[in-house]
């Protein structure tokens, strides 16, 4: 602890010093940032192509579970709200999707926007009185609302929106402008732009302002009310806004799924969300990403162990993930980072 | 002299039936330092918490620059002047000194969740000046070697630095400073001192300093106020509050009793 205060005082009788130890390796990382993103690109564009159709289809899933998670992330890694409710509003996108299809028979396209207007009006109003509730008592109450939502779907006064314990089948859209791309391969370019924008949207909201005031509150609610934030008006409307990205892939869910169906929104979703998270890294944009390839990928891959025990070999691989990533992948790159820096220097 | 730029006035606490504070008036002159003493549960930090809405006073009023703050919700007070540093550390852990500080700039500033998403011109401009006068206050409390750091990792005696530059980044015309000097070594409170009377000479700003180091005290504060107990004992210069009787009896005790 006195090496390193002593480090500190240091750097900071010496700004040239400190400078120099601060932009040296964040500079480094910018290198290794931009090559991996054209790495990434690369690989994004070129996958549907050399891919079969079912992995294309799985690869697009992951992305909409990555969009889930972010949401969910901008919520309780970056604003310090729990959520087990999560699959209610992935439903509540869906069914907003799949009824304008079926029944007002407006394009996908459309249903996106509507879809996340829609989930940012219920996540803000069950953000409101999510204000007196924090911790446990709030993933409480919103486990209740994960709970409530398959019913309430298949509610008879609802069937003729919803088509009841049947669902909606919906209709997969071709490429349009007569692109030489098949519907797999269109879905999958069509969900890649939606991700990117909203990442894109995200990372900036973060670096902002607002996003400093949301990580505030998480942070300390009573010194951010001290420095003038209006923690209600921010946390309700954080609310609405995970909400809303979460929406937004429960729709491109339903597009790319063709189906929806009250079973597929149980709590488990909730759960499932919850765990990428964890697994990818709370308050971690990226680490979105992860959380989808585990969602999507583990239960497979556990099923491919023994059938019968497929839940416990996915206890096994999370316990084991856990075990290896206690922080999850963030954790995991932030040490590894480390352990470069520290060999380097 | 000018009018006062606070007026605190007959302000009462109860928590149930405890009384925490109990008809406190005294009135701060623009531009000075007002010592804020009194033994432990004197109920110094109970009036700090009154002045930044944290707690409703259940009597009196207090008014800044005229006006009464008690209509002010507590997210209200940063913008009109008042600004904060709490006894134990209330920073943002997880994120750097910079973001901190950059925090602090958030009552004078506006953006909303749509231009700062989209990153239009108006929230890249606003981005901007919080970020000037940010590193400008880091700049001017020695910070930017440690500015890119988490606050969480940082040692104590530069956090307690980072909580003073988030509070002057809210550009406050009155400073409250809850225990600045507690958890500091000796050559930290000595510079303290020199700090608190620079900040107020460069910056014009009114100081409300609640400490029990008494020698720091009694060396910046131009006037001082004594509680004991939930009341007023003294009010006056350091030498004469020094010498009150009932000063130096809630310190040391008196013989009969």
């Amino acid at each position: 602890m006195s090496v390193q205060t002593e480090n500190l005082e240091t750097a900071a009788e010496h700004p040239a010093l400190a400078a120099d130890m601060v932009t040296k390796p964040f500079g480094r990382d910018r290198t290794i940032g931009i090559a991996i993103g054209v790495i990434l690109f690369v690989a994004a564009i070129a996958l549907p192509f050399v891919t079969k159709s079912f992995f294309v289809f799985q690869v697009t899933m992951v992305l909409i579970y990555a969009i889930a998670i972010l949401g969910l992330n901008l919520l309780t890694g970056f604003n310090g709200q729990f959520s087990l409710g999560h699959a209610a509003f992935y439903a509540i996108g869906a069914y907003t999707a799949a009824i304008l299809m079926d029944k007002a028979e407006i394009s996908y396209v459309w249903t996106l926007p509507v879809a996340g207007i829609v989930c940012f009006a219920f996540g803000f109003v069950f953000g409101l009185p999510a204000l007196r509730l924090e911790g446990i008592y709030l993933a409480l109450a919103t486990f209740a609302l994960s709970v409530a939502t398959p019913q309430i779907l298949k509610l008879s006064p609802l069937e003729h929106w919803t088509g009841g314990v049947q669902g909606i089948v919906i209709m997969k859209p071709d490429a349009p402008f007569g692109l030489p791309l098949n519907q797999d391969q269109w879905l999958y370019f069509f969900t890649l732009i939606v991700t990117v924008l909203l990442f894109w949207l995200a990372h900036n909201l973060l670096k902002s302002r607002t996003g400093r005031a949301m990580m505030a509150i998480r942070d300390n609610p009573i010194a951010s009310r001290s420095m003038g934030i209006n923690n209600s008006i921010y946390k309700a409307l954080t609310f609405g806004l995970s909400a809303s990205y979460t929406g937004i892939a429960g729709a491109l869910g339903a597009i790319v799924v063709q189906f929806v169906a009250p079973d597929s929104f149980t709590v488990i979703l909730s759960i499932a969300l919850l765990v990428g998270l964890v697994v990818g890294g709370v308050g971690w944009i990226p680490g979105a990403f992860f959380g989808g390839l585990f969602v999507l990928f583990v239960p497979n891959i556990a099923e491919q162990f023994s059938k019968g025990l497929s839940g416990a070999f996915y206890g096994i691989i999370l316990m084991g993930l856990m075990f290896l990533m206690p922080a999850g992948v963030a954790g995991f790159i932030a040490m590894l980072r480390r352990k470069v820096l520290r060999h380097e220097g | 002299m000018s009018e006062p730029i606070l007026s605190v006035r007959d302000v009462a606490v109860r928590f149930g039936g405890i009384v925490a504070l109990d008809g406190i008036s005294f009135d701060m002159p623009v531009r000075k330092i007002v010592g804020l003493i009194g033994p432990n549960g004197a109920g110094k930090t109970t009036l700090f918490n009154c002045l930044s809405r944290l707690y409703v006073p259940s009597d009196g009023d207090i008014l800044f620059e005229g006006k009464s703050i008690l209509t002010r919700p507590a997210h209200r007070i940063a913008e009109i002047g008042i600004g904060r540093t709490f006894q134990n550390l209330a920073l943002f852990q997880n994120l750097t000194v910079l973001d901190n500080v950059r925090i602090g700039g958030h009552c004078r500033t506006r953006s909303d969740y749509v231009s700062d998403a989209l990153n239009l011109p108006w929230s890249r401009r606003n981005e901007k000046q919080i970020d000037e006068s940010a590193r400008s206050i880091i700049d001017y409390l020695d910070l930017r070697g440690v500015a890119q750091r988490r606050v969480g990792d940082l040692p104590f005696g530069t956090q307690k630095r980072v909580e003073l530059a988030r509070a002057l980044a809210t550009n406050p015309k009155l400073l409250l400073l809850d225990e600045p000097a507690c958890g500091l070594n000796h050559e930290e409170i000595e510079e303290l001192g020199e700090r608190i009377r620079h900040i107020r000479d460069d910056r014009n700003l009114t100081v409300l300093l609640v400490e029990h180091h008494m020698s720091l005290v009694m060396s910046v504060s131009d006037q001082v106020v004594a509680l004991n107990f939930g009341r007023k004992i003294a009010e006056g210069t350091p030498a004469e509050v020094q010498r009150s009787p009932d000063v130096i009896a809630a310190y040391l005790g008196t013989e009969k009793q």
